[in-house]
């Protein structure tokens, strides 16, 4: 017997409003448990943490073993004692953030007057910012304010960024940036 | 938070005002609806009937930016009806100092005030001292001169009526809030609030949230379960990046990124070390400079000696007097001063008030690097509306960032813990993490300035930069600088811990260079004992109260509710023995980690305990500040009206505007006040679907159908004033800017009577951009916001703004 996916999902909704057995007169238990079996098979499960507000709900990433090596989804995690398994609309919808078409996944470059973005390499990017760093930096740096008291910052680069970073993350972030003599380091915090 | 998720559930009155929790935080409403089942009364009040209002208890409406009249006068109704906890006050706030004849307040100005600089001497603000140095107390609370009675002065002008008159909110709603809040007072009882940016973002932010710590002393609601001043941050590791202070004035752990002035390395901790004459007094920041050289040990390693007063020179000083946050960056880039920028993982071009000063500033720039998942506004602003890329000179780097599943490391809620995530898939493409993208760069720099030194190349050369393990970034190696090890062998209280070990918690890191702290507050985190910060551990404590111990980590020390000194009685017995935090034995302290293991401050006899010191260990003299001298802008919060404000005058006082709030005079910070061109209070808001500037949520296909446009919500009463109805497109404007919009026109808001007058409010998401959807007609209620800010924080003035709505 064929069915479209609907009248699945209305069998199986009646199923589960109380029917062992369908109306159609065959057991639809097997069907589920094997669509249930798809979801995790030969899948890696990772715990994580939701990207999104400051909850800190706890989430199951189930990560594809073969193929592509892709998330297939992403769950509410039962065993997080603050969240017990819920999630949030965006919490919910988060394996669209990793599995997503509109992700850039190479680095871009935009010329001076240009109408277009370019895709680099890496190194190329790399080493173009950091000579513009230098640039910048060794132009403007200041030893001693006019006080004659010493300073060692520049104030012709800024950086904004990021809460949306790991702690380790930010730590090394502002370590470099603070190397370099910035005193413009601002983030999500201040707004 | 001073407390944490779970502990909501443990309140006996919750207070949602400030934020939507509901909406913005909906995981935190498990706690909310629990407590609820159990007696609990939730109050919400915000100027629209939200989705929190719809779960509460009770509601009422405020008109934006008037939430310190709205709290004055319930400090005042609590004082009136001797509702405050008298036991609480007296022993842990600084209720009982003596303050010097030298402070005043006189026509909305405190004593002290400068009118040209705008700003305050706060030496006007002192306490009377002792002859050995220590503030003079009154714990009977009836020293006219002491903060309880100054207090009660204060707010004795915030009447009801009064209060109405600003707020407009009714007098009979005002009463029911505050009796029922103020019940809380009772020994025993315990009242929360739940705030966020609707608190933050005004130019009287950090005295909106002044105003209910207030409350929340005088009800003796601090360090208890179920009560505390809880900001529900926004971002899931806003928390931890404040705490590694990726902001101009703080360096990690809250120390102070040092002035001009702060000459050597010896100046500099003077300063910042406070110094308490009190034998009583724990004065915690007395180890000020145990931290600070921990911190540069771990930023130059080796190099960082006494000799060089461990690399104290090689980091930057900020200029005397010169403040370099959010508004005043964006505010030099539009007047060219500087050339490169960052944004990384983060939005500015939608995000920060008056965006389109923002977004002309980003053309004055050499290069720009723009690190992100996607492309947004900011990386290619040159392309966006009214631009010709043609002109645009900057150019632009765009570095793809991989999302948080693809990689490994720890992010802080806003609870204070401090969680681990693993790597599920790896990064997409040719994606990386934020953490090897900023090792490489720095890798390529260390490689250029070996090269050619350039300027001043030694705190590029000498910066620690070994954490890498196979060529990639290791968390694990930064996790563990950041917690700290001992730099030789080390001997304390007769026990020696070997070099190369890491350290157990801040109370063994050093001043002397044996010790590295990356970050003294997170000093305990990751151990010899492992990562705790990974731990999954399902056991409640004995309390059983909801705090988890071994679950995850959190600073301080794994302390789930700080300040929890303050929850016991004179004896240490707790003030709730049901929901107890922590308990003293007669020995010892069980339940929660102490704030401090020192004894109680009674004897079991009810004699002075001769090693017990004051509760409130962060402060100098250990007292919770009812009286706030190191503020800019008063030590006791006062009705200000926002910048751009619907009235003519304030009527609480003669200044209309908080008097130290900083104001942007150029061309692109255009304001206007009482102006008919813009008639109606504009607020900005969040909805569950969408998240900030909507760069992670406006490309996902199910949230962007569930939210697809950039709508303005206004009263029934307001579209029938403009003839506009739920569904047509209008155009909302300000001095700055202008948006179009879906209206929705709603019994949500209703019009407000103020003043004797009628007074709309609209409000506006800001998750919306012209980058995506592809049809460029959604923006940023950024566009209207405007270039002021809190005079302490600098945070903007986003949620309290005059516009106009017309119809298209």
């Amino acid at each position: 017997m064929d069915f479209t996916r609907r009248q699945f999902i209305q069998v199986t909704g009646a199923t589960a409003a109380g029917l062992a057995v369908s109306g159609l007169g065959f057991d639809l238990k097997p069907i589920k448990a094997h669509a249930q079996m798809l979801k995790t098979v030969s899948a890696k499960q990772t715990i994580s943490i939701c990207p999104y507000c400051a909850v800190g709900c706890g989430v199951i990433v189930y990560t594809s073993q073969k193929g592509d090596g892709r998330v297939i989804d992403i769950e509410g995690d039962p065993d997080h004692v603050i969240n017990r398994g819920s999630l949030c609309s965006k919490g919910a919808a988060l394996a669209q953030l990793s599995e997503n078409k509109l992700r850039v996944t190479d680095p871009m470059y935009r010329a001076p007057y240009s109408k277009e973005w370019k895709t680099v390499s890496w190194d190329w990017a790399l080493t173009e910012i950091a000579k513009r760093v230098k640039a910048t930096r060794d132009a403007s740096f200041v030893r001693s304010n006019a006080k004659g008291q010493v300073v060692n910052h520049t104030t012709a680069i800024a950086s904004v960024g990021s809460a949306a970073m790991d702690n380790e993350e930010c730590w090394i972030y502002q370590a470099l940036m603070r190397s370099l003599g910035l005193v413009y380091l601002e983030h999500q915090a201040r707004i | 938070m001073t407390n944490h998720w779970i502990d909501i559930k443990n309140s006996d009155c919750i207070l949602i005002m400030g934020s939507n929790a509901a909406e913005n935080h909906p995981i935190s409403f498990k706690y909310v609806i629990e407590a609820q089942q159990n007696g609990t009364t939730l109050i919400s009040v915000d100027p629209r009937f939200t989705r929190t209002s719809s779960k509460a208890d009770l509601y009422t409406a405020l008109r934006s930016g008037s939430d310190i009249a709205f709290l004055g006068g319930m400090i005042r109704y609590i004082l009136d009806n001797n509702l405050y906890d008298k036991d609480y006050v007296a022993l842990y706030t600084n209720g009982s100092f003596i303050v010097d004849q030298s402070f005043d307040f006189k026509n909305g100005l405190f004593s002290g005030y400068d009118a040209n600089a705008h700003k305050y001497d706060k030496s006007k603000w002192a306490f009377e001292k002792d002859k050995y140095g220590v503030p003079k107390m009154d714990r009977s609370l009836k020293n006219p001169r002491c903060v309880f009675q100054l207090l009660k002065k204060h707010y004795s002008r915030y009447s009801t009526k009064l209060v109405s008159t600003i707020t407009g909110t009714s007098e009979k709603d005002l009463l029911t809030v505050y009796k029922t809040y103020a019940a809380t007072g009772k020994t025993g009882k315990a009242g929360t609030i739940m705030y966020a940016m609707g608190w933050t973002q005004h130019t009287v932010g950090t005295q909106n949230i002044r105003t209910m710590a207030i409350i929340q002393l005088l009800l003796g609601n601090m360090g208890v379960a179920g009560g505390g001043v809880n900001a529900l941050r926004g971002e899931s590791n806003v928390q931890g990046s404040t705490d590694h202070c990726l902001l101009w004035h703080i360096w990690p752990g809250y120390l102070k990124t040092p002035r001009a002035s702060d000459t050597s390395l010896t100046v500099y901790n003077d300063k910042y070390t406070p110094k308490s004459n009190d034998p009583q007094s724990a004065n915690w920041w007395q180890n000020y400079p145990k931290y600070s050289v921990s911190l540069l040990k771990s930023f130059f390693g080796e190099n960082a000696n006494q000799g060089n007063e461990f690399g104290y020179s090689w980091l930057p000083k900020a200029d005397d007097g010169k403040v370099y946050s959010w508004l005043d960056l964006f505010d030099e880039m539009y007047n060219g001063g500087i050339k490169g920028f960052f944004a990384w993982g983060q939005n500015p071009a939608c995000s920060g008030t008056n965006a389109n000063k923002t977004r002309a500033a980003l053309k004055n720039l050499d290069w720009m690097v723009n690190t992100n998942i996607f492309d947004n506004e900011t990386g290619s602003f040159w392309r966006g509306p009214g631009m010709d890329p043609a002109t645009v000179k900057t150019e632009v780097f765009f570095l793809p960032a991989c999302v948080s599943v693809e990689k490994e490391g720890s992010i802080t809620n806003s609870g204070r813990w401090m969680q681990w995530r693993y790597q599920g898939p790896k990064p997409l493409g040719n994606s990386l993490s934020d953490g090897d993208i900023i090792l490489m760069l720095g890798e390529k720099l260390k490689e250029l300035y070996t090269k050619d030194p350039g300027v001043f190349a030694d705190p590029i050369l000498n910066l620690k930069w070994d954490y890498v393990t196979g060529g990639v970034y290791d968390p694990h190696k930064v996790a563990k600088e950041i917690n700290g090890y001992f730099l030789q062998d080390v001997t304390i209280k007769g026990k020696t811990y070997a070099k190369g070990t890491l350290v157990p918690s801040f109370a063994f890191l050093q001043s002397d260079g044996s010790t590295s702290s990356a970050n003294w507050l997170y000093c305990n985190s990751y151990t010899e004992k492992g990562n705790l910060s990974a731990r999954r551990g399902q056991e409640d404590a004995v309390n059983k109260i909801g705090l988890y111990p071994q679950f995850a980590w959190c600073w301080p020390v794994n302390r789930r509710i700080i300040y929890n000194r303050a929850s016991v009685d004179a004896k240490g017995n707790p003030w709730n023995p049901d929901r107890w935090v922590i308990k003293w034995t007669g020995e010892k302290w069980v339940g929660d980690v102490p704030d401090g293991g020192w004894p109680p401050l009674e004897t079991a006899d009810g004699f002075k305990n001769p090693k017990t010191k004051h509760a409130f260990i962060m402060r100098k003299h250990g007292h919770a500040q009812i009286f706030g001298p190191g503020l800019n802008d008063g030590p006791f919060p006062e009705h200000y009206e926002p910048l751009e404000c619907p009235v003519e005058k304030n009527f609480m006082n003669a200044q209309r505007i908080n008097p130290t709030a900083p104001v942007y005079g150029g061309k692109a910070d255009e304001w206007a006040t009482c102006d008919p061109r813009y008639p109606y209070v504009g607020t900005t808001y969040r909805v569950v679907e969408h998240w900030q500037t909507g760069v992670m949520t406006r490309h996902q296909a199910w949230l962007l159908e569930m939210q697809p446009q950039m709508f303005v919500e206004m009263s029934v009463e307001l579209g029938q004033l403009k003839g506009i109805k739920n569904g047509e497109r209008v155009k909302v404007t300000s001095p700055r800017g202008e948006v179009v919009a879906t209206a929705i026109v709603t019994k949500r808001f209703r019009p407000f009577k103020v003043g004797g007058g009628v007074v709309h409010q609209v409000g506006m998401p800001w998750h919306f951009g012209w980058e995506f959807p592809k049809s460029g007609k959604e923006e940023s209620a950024n566009l209207l916001t405007p270039s002021t800010g809190d005079p302490n924080t600098r945070i903007p003035e986003t949620k309290a703004f005059m516009v106009n709505v017309v119809k298209i």
